[in-house]
């Protein structure tokens, strides 16, 4: 006879694998593999960032002055507290507690919504300001530190534009990751993972991760460049 | 089930490294070492952060499947050939003697 | 009915086993996507074939009579984008990859069926998108989208058709992604790595290439439409950017796609030579290893379009020296191939005829891919028509021979049909001639210094240009008699039995048409591949 567990298990199996080992290790596996693809996708706007930085080292340090540091830096740490839940959901499912589980990753949800709120302010600031590239860019007069005033170099609209692409790209990650997260929290909800079949908490979590991994990189290669004072 | 449960300390602990680092490399970045090292210090930060994200969020250190951890290093290993090779270009653009 | 009931019933297979539009559009049997794949591919390749044509048409004469400069551009540009992102990227890999990948591991499916059926309908809006833009007056950019011509002066629709591409690479993507779990985790029991068919380990190194250049250029040509836009300028030199910077984003992509395209074909070599010799491969490992290496390596040499754009003198000779490395592992393929064939039972079955054009055509498009990779020759002949005969016998010679070949060898397990043999015969004949006419002339063309891209040319080059019009036409009519032929054979074609060419392998174990699951129970592999020692000797048919 079977086991109520085994029988819910047999039907979480697609027909074309052979047990549920190999059906979870191959859908981790693809999972792994398509997180590989974003590095690279992400990886084409990196090497633009290498090869302009190293071209215009001064010019990123100016553009980094623009970056504001307490909405970026409470994003680094709204983003690192997300991972957490994220991890603890999923540890969660494994152990069968699946009202956690939804909890957990619904808080998830919401913090992203936070980072996407603190995320638009900071491009409403540059909007204000005037440094969106191309046809909207207005910022053709620069404060100096000593207070004199000249024209910024126009190799700033590089920066701002790879500013944007990066965090735009990241940020239509993370409303991506919210919408991924919120399904898996209504299935979690409605009692569909066990123990022995909760791999789509684990993947799902996976792709999270590595949005969180992303902007770990990002913080410091857009607001951390210049030594000034907060 | 293959699969670890790990004592939900363990996330915690990792969770206040990450924090901890955070800090760390914001102040670390007020202090003035020169554009480069400031720039390597920061980078060599975020990688110890993507590591334990990557070891213990994402449970690489536990996976039984170890097929996973090659495939990510493969990535980023790719990422930085990908690198490595343009700026041979970039780098070497006014070597020598050439016209600017 | 008497004669009904005299009839033995039917056996139920992938294609009998249910009827209708939606087993169809929702099928997630790997066989039927296969199928799919190959119907929207051969589509899209008489699309690219109808601006072949016309291109051809023009260079028939030095004036520029046939169209004004501005549509010749769109035609050379789109018979470029149709050809490379719509044709000979998913070709192989996405019909007969599709079809004979988990039937070669013994699986029941690929890893993950329903995101085939997906990568097909990403395809399908991509593809859709590109007719739309054709329609609607097509791009005139080139294939390769170059700034700033792309992002500022061009009049054409670059945003739609960078989109169009754009959307196209994820279908690429997760083909691959899928054959890699499958390769690692669907395998039959008992079949390891060094079992593998060679057909398997060159997909899986293709499929390597996919998943990480693909995204390069998703993300170099969403740039591209950004900048065109909104006018923000990542490769415009007034904001100090580097149109430069755009060409080491795309090659990086674009050149290992060369190798997306010719491993699928070496693929298909493996397996057809080895049948077609009655010999195990010569050479095993290093044929395998040499799938992984190209794709390694691929990645290494990208720079070598650009060695006249202005890059460094020091990176073009890194570049220079990486891209003769790359000759080795396609060198010893070539060299175990022939090694193979040496004292073996050859027949002269079509798949076989179409494989010694390839073996012929694909060296010497390599040799001539060396002559590029060194600095000097390649600053004398950049952009001109030595530079398209070089890629033509690589993409055309090798990869389009090559996936001719695989269609016909698999026909029989494919649709349970054999195809008429003559006529395959005849029409292997007249692709070979065909394409030697067209693009022999062509490398001598180039060597005198006939540019590329332009629609009218100098008098003293007509006689060449004439000789490539006359063997595109004699080409054309060697593609379009194996789509008929092959139609036809559908309908009228003799029952070609489970395995027509005695061949080894576990796709050849099942019947044909395979039933939807592949197999009736999961076969326990105890050989290696190509154990042709064993076999009969003969090939039945074809010869």
């Amino acid at each position: 006879m079977a086991t109520s567990t085994e029988v819910v298990a047999q039907h979480s199996l697609q027909h074309h694998f052979a047990n549920m080992e190999q059906q979870r290790e191959s859908s981790t596996l693809g999972m792994w593999i398509f997180l590989v693809t974003e590095i690279l996708f992400f990886g084409g706007l990196f090497t633009a960032y290498v090869v302009y930085r190293s071209m215009y080292p001064d010019v990123w340090e100016m553009g980094s002055t623009h970056m504001e540091f307490w909405p970026g830096t409470i994003n680094t740490i709204v983003l690192l507290c997300s991972s957490l839940t994220v991890a603890l959901s999923v540890r969660a499912a494994a152990m069968g507690a699946q009202k956690t589980t939804a909890l957990l990753l619904l808080v998830t949800v919401l913090m992203g919504f936070g980072f996407c709120g603190i995320k638009a302010y900071e491009y409403h600031h540059h909007w204000v300001e005037g440094t969106i590239p191309g046809n909207l860019w207005h910022y053709n007069v620069a404060e100096n530190p000593d207070g004199t005033h000249s024209v910024p170099p126009h190799e700033l609209q590089l920066f701002f534009f790879l500013y944007f692409v990066m965090t735009g790209l990241h940020a239509l990650h993370v409303i991506i990751g919210m919408c991924i997260l919120s399904t898996i929290a209504f299935f979690a909800w409605k009692g569909k993972y066990t123990p022995e079949y909760h791999n789509p908490v684990h993947i799902s979590g996976l792709y999270w991760h590595f949005v969180d991994l992303v902007w770990i990189f990002l913080y410091p290669l857009l607001y951390l460049i210049a030594n000034k004072h907060v | 089930m293959s699969e670890h449960i790990l004592p939900k300390r363990m996330y915690l602990l990792v969770w206040a490294a990450l924090m901890g680092l955070m800090v760390l490399t914001a102040v670390l970045s007020r202090v003035p070492m020169g554009r480069e090292v400031n720039t390597i210090i920061a980078l060599i930060i975020a990688a110890i952060k993507a590591t334990l994200v990557l070891l213990f969020f994402m449970h690489l250190k536990y996976e039984s499947y170890k097929l996973s951890a090659v495939v990510f290093v493969a990535g980023f290993f790719w990422l930085l050939i990908f690198f490595g090779l343009t700026l041979t270009d970039y780098l070497s653009r006014h070597a020598f003697g050439a016209p600017h | 009915m008497a004669t009904a009931a005299a009839l033995p019933t039917e056996r139920q297979n992938y294609l009998n086993s249910n009827y209708g539009w939606k087993s169809w559009l929702l099928t997630t049997d790997h066989k039927r996507i296969a199928i799919l794949y190959l119907i929207s591919i051969t589509f899209m390749f008489f699309i690219g074939g109808f601006f072949a044509t016309m291109i051809r048409l023009e260079l028939l004469t030095p004036a520029g009579d046939l169209m004004t400069s501005d549509t010749y551009n769109k035609m050379f540009s789109m018979h470029g984008i149709v050809m490379v992102f719509f044709f000979l990227i998913p070709s192989i890999p996405a019909t007969l990859g599709n079809f004979f990948i988990p039937m070669m591991i013994g699986a029941k499916d690929l890893a993950f069926p329903r995101l085939n059926l997906l990568s097909w309908y990403i395809y399908i809006v991509s593809a859709g998108l590109m007719i739309y833009v054709i329609l609607t007056g097509g791009v005139d950019t080139g294939w390769t989208f170059y700034p700033p011509f792309s992002t500022t002066y061009s009049n054409s629709n670059v945003v739609l058709a960078g989109i169009a591409v754009f959307i196209n690479g994820f279908s690429s993507i997760l083909t691959g992604l899928n054959f890699i779990v499958t390769t690692h985790r669907m395998r039959a029991p008992g079949l390891t790595w060094n079992r593998l068919p060679l057909f398997v380990w060159s997909h899986y190194a293709t499929s390597v290439i996919q998943v990480l250049g693909t995204p390069v250029v998703a993300i170099t040509v969403a740039l591209v439409a950004i900048e065109r836009l909104w006018h923000v300028g990542i490769f415009d030199p007034k904001v100090g950017g580097d149109p430069v910077l755009f060409q080491h984003l795309f090659w990086f992509y674009s050149h290992p796609a060369v190798y997306i395209m010719i491993l699928p074909s070496m693929a298909v070599m493996s397996e057809v030579v080895t049948c077609f010799s009655r010999k195990r491969i010569f050479g095993y490992h290093f044929v395998a290893l040499a799938s992984i290496a190209i794709a390694v390596l691929g990645f290494l040499v990208w720079a070598h379009h650009l060695f006249v754009a202005g890059i460094s003198a020091y990176a073009a000779l890194v570049f220079s020296l990486l891209s003769y490395f790359v000759a080795v592992p396609s060198a010893i393929k070539v060299f175990n191939w022939t090694a193979t064939m040496y004292k073996g039972q050859i027949s002269y079955a079509t798949p076989m005829l179409y494989a010694f054009g390839f073996i012929g055509l694909f060296t010497m498009g390599g040799m001539t891919g060396l002559f590029l990779a060194s600095l000097g020759i390649d600053v004398h002949v950049t952009d001109t028509y030595f530079v398209i005969a070089h890629f033509h016998f690589i993409m055309v010679g090798g990869a389009v021979m090559a996936y001719l070949s695989g269609i016909h060898f698999w026909w029989p397990k494919m649709t349970g049909k054999m195809y008429p043999e003559g006529w395959g015969k005849v029409a292997a004949g007249l692709v070979f001639i065909g394409f030697n006419l067209t693009f022999l002339p062509q490398f001598v063309l180039g060597y005198m210094g006939m540019p590329r891209r332009y629609h009218a040319y100098s008098g003293e080059f007509q006689v060449l240009n004439v000789l490539s019009t006359a063997g595109a036409s004699i080409l054309a009519i060697g593609y379009l008699l194996p789509l008929v032929y092959l139609l036809w054979s559908l309908r009228y074609g003799k029952d070609a039995g489970p395995n027509p060419w005695n061949a080894i392998g576990l796709e050849w174990m099942t019947s044909s048409p395979p039933p939807t699951h592949n197999f009736d129970e999961t076969p326990v592999v105890t050989w290696e591949a190509y154990e042709y020692d064993h076999a009969p000797q003969e090939v039945p048919v074809g010869n």
